[in-house]
């Protein structure tokens, strides 16, 4: 566990050194922000029910997470890769899991720290209606498994690439490949289309979590997606060592 | 310490390593000479476990390299070609995460190392600065402080004076020989001087394999080139005090005379003299009292070169003796 925290405590450090973690930071925070006023809240004016400008602003955060996300995931071993310091990781006594896990936990601490600075949107909404803490509590929730399925698939690019252009790209891709599955069901029919809905990133998942509706299977989902990038991120580390 | 038993390495259908077999002593500080793509860097990689080979095994105080990676790997310390350093990282405070890295604690014992190894690498007036900010020297340096701070039992340099100048590459040449004796030591390069001064041994690399070159009843000799009697000499030289072994050099010479010595046409020709103290001055002496002419008398660099680039393809052919072996 220590090998973890220390490959994620120097991964921390990076972006609060780095001018790229403040101005990522301050990038998603002006999104969200912006996106809370003129989406969520809506027109001056108009009148809207709580629980909907809730489920707005969940919904524009959910996006802006997984930009962010992708955004740090690319760094994570591609970065590496690019200034020969994976060696210094592959040659200590470390293992792959070890590096893997550390680098995610990075990212998780990064992207919640940056997310709880949007809590001051739902406490207006608080201020000026009605939600319940539970509401908020299970968007945020939805909020943070997304984050971890998404920075799994980060890591998992960033394991395959050379470079962090790549990296982002491949990432991206991904994302939006399993974002677009929802669409896919759409056009299929069933068993086919309950598989690809089920497997879709966002659509039917996310939206019980922006409800404040907590589904085991929605969590277990996020938690196998993370899992099982994570595994192939450390699985092509292990491949590696071949090439 | 090492043991290296028919080690290959292929990237696809290319074969960079192998079959290779050594065996190195511990203590000892031994180069790997080679040309650009002769198979050092795989090489190095391999016994730093950064690249698992395609056949083989490495053995290193016994444990096998491959099957336990977790008992062998705190008792090595690499320094790659480009050292992995992180820029946004202080001097200090990366020689400390370097040492939690491979095992250390966190404490004072650690601290203290740390700042024994900035001493020992001379990068302590620059503690405090950001590795980005760091001239090449340092970074080296640092490469270095690295490799040691755990004090492995194996030392592992890729090319450690790459892009460094003439004052840094004799720092770094005398940083590498006071490590002597707390690590074994395998550097790589392809400048011959640096290998030669540094090294107890020399190991040649070419295509992938290990040649031996008979460098050491090279190394530590004299070449002279003369004019005179060869006989006369030849006796000359062995008659003075401190030397060893009075030997032609072979592949200077088209012929090579009945006497051991090599001679042309103009009369000049060149003897090799091994000995066990500076001979220089009384062996110069014993030969002009002979009436022997002294044109050139110069340590035994050029033949080093010579057989080198033989080995490597590029001189005048293999020197005799020259075999792929297990070292």
């Amino acid at each position: 566990m220590s090998g973890v925290l220390l490959v994620a405590r120097r991964e921390l450090w990076g972006y609060l050194r780095s001018p790229v973690g403040y101005l990522l930071a301050a990038l998603t925070l002006l999104v969200d922000g912006l996106l809370f006023v003129a989406y969520a809240v809506g027109e001056a004016g108009a009148k809207r029910y709580s629980a909907f400008v809730l489920q707005q602003f969940f919904y524009g955060l959910s996006g802006v997470t997984m930009f962010c996300c992708t955004l740090l995931a690319m760094r994570l071993i591609a970065h590496e890769e690019e200034h020969a310091t994976l060696v210094l990781l592959k040659t200590s006594p470390l293992k792959d899991r070890q590096i893997v896990l550390g680098k995610y936990l990075s990212v998780m601490v990064a992207v919640l720290a940056i997310t709880l600075l949007t809590l001051y949107m739902p406490a207006l909404i608080f201020v000026r209606g009605r939600v319940s803490v539970g509401h908020i509590a299970i968007g945020y929730l939805g909020i943070a498994l997304l984050a971890s399925a998404v920075t799994a698939i980060g890591i998992f690019a960033s394991s395959l690439a050379r470079t962090q252009l790549v990296a982002v790209i491949l990432a991206a891709v991904m994302v939006a490949a399993m974002l677009l599955l929802w669409w896919v069901a759409r056009v299929s029919d069933p068993p086919v289309k309950d598989f690809v809905n089920g497997l879709a990133l966002h659509h039917k998942r996310q939206f019980d979590f922006m409800d404040g509706v907590l589904r085991l299977e929605n969590v277990a989902y996020y938690l196998s997606v993370t899992v099982f990038f994570l595994l192939a991120a450390q699985k092509t580390l292990e491949a590696r060592r071949w090439r | 310490m090492i043991d290296v038993s028919e080690l290959s390495k292929f990237f696809g259908e290319r074969r960079a390593v192998g079959p290779m077999s050594l065996h190195i002593e511990s203590g000892e500080i031994v180069g790997l000479l080679g040309l650009n793509g002769a198979g050092k860097t795989t090489t190095l990689r391999m016994l730093s476990s950064d690249l698992l080979p395609t056949s083989g095994t490495i053995r290193i105080d016994g444990v096998d390299l491959v099957e336990d990676p977790d008992r062998v790997r705190p008792k090595i310390g690499y320094l790659p070609d480009r050292p992995p350093l992180y820029d946004e990282m202080r001097v200090e405070e990366y020689l400390g995460f370097t040492a939690r890295l491979r095992g250390m604690p966190s404490d004072g014992k650690t601290a203290r190392r740390v700042r024994e190894v900035m001493d020992q690498t001379a990068v302590g007036e620059v503690r405090r600065q950001f590795v980005g900010t760091l001239s090449h020297g340092y970074r080296q340096r640092l490469g270095i402080a690295q490799a040691i701070v755990h004090r492995p039992s194996l030392l592992l340099l890729d090319e450690p004076i790459s892009g460094l100048d003439p004052v840094q590459i004799v720092e770094m040449r005398e940083l590498i020989r006071s490590l002597h004796g707390d690590h074994t030591i395998v550097l790589s390069s392809h400048i011959l001087p640096e290998v030669s001064e540094t090294c107890d041994r020399i190991l040649v690399m070419v295509a992938g394999q290990v040649r031996d070159a008979g460098w050491d009843q090279i190394r530590g000799t004299l070449a002279l080139t003369l004019r005179g009697d060869p006989a006369v000499a030849e006796r000359a030289a062995a008659a003075t005090a401190g030397v060893t072994r009075v030997e032609a050099i072979g592949n200077l010479a088209a012929a090579r005379a009945p006497h051991g010595s090599a001679q042309d046409d103009t009369g000049v020709f060149t003897l090799r003299v091994a000995s066990d103290r500076d001979v220089r001055e009384a062996l110069c002496a014993a030969l002009v009292h002979a009436d022997v002419g002294v044109l050139e008398l110069s340590r035994a660099e050029r033949q080093l070169e010579d057989l080198f680039l033989s080995l490597a393809g590029l001189g005048k052919g293999a020197p005799a003796g020259v075999k792929e072996v297990a070292a």
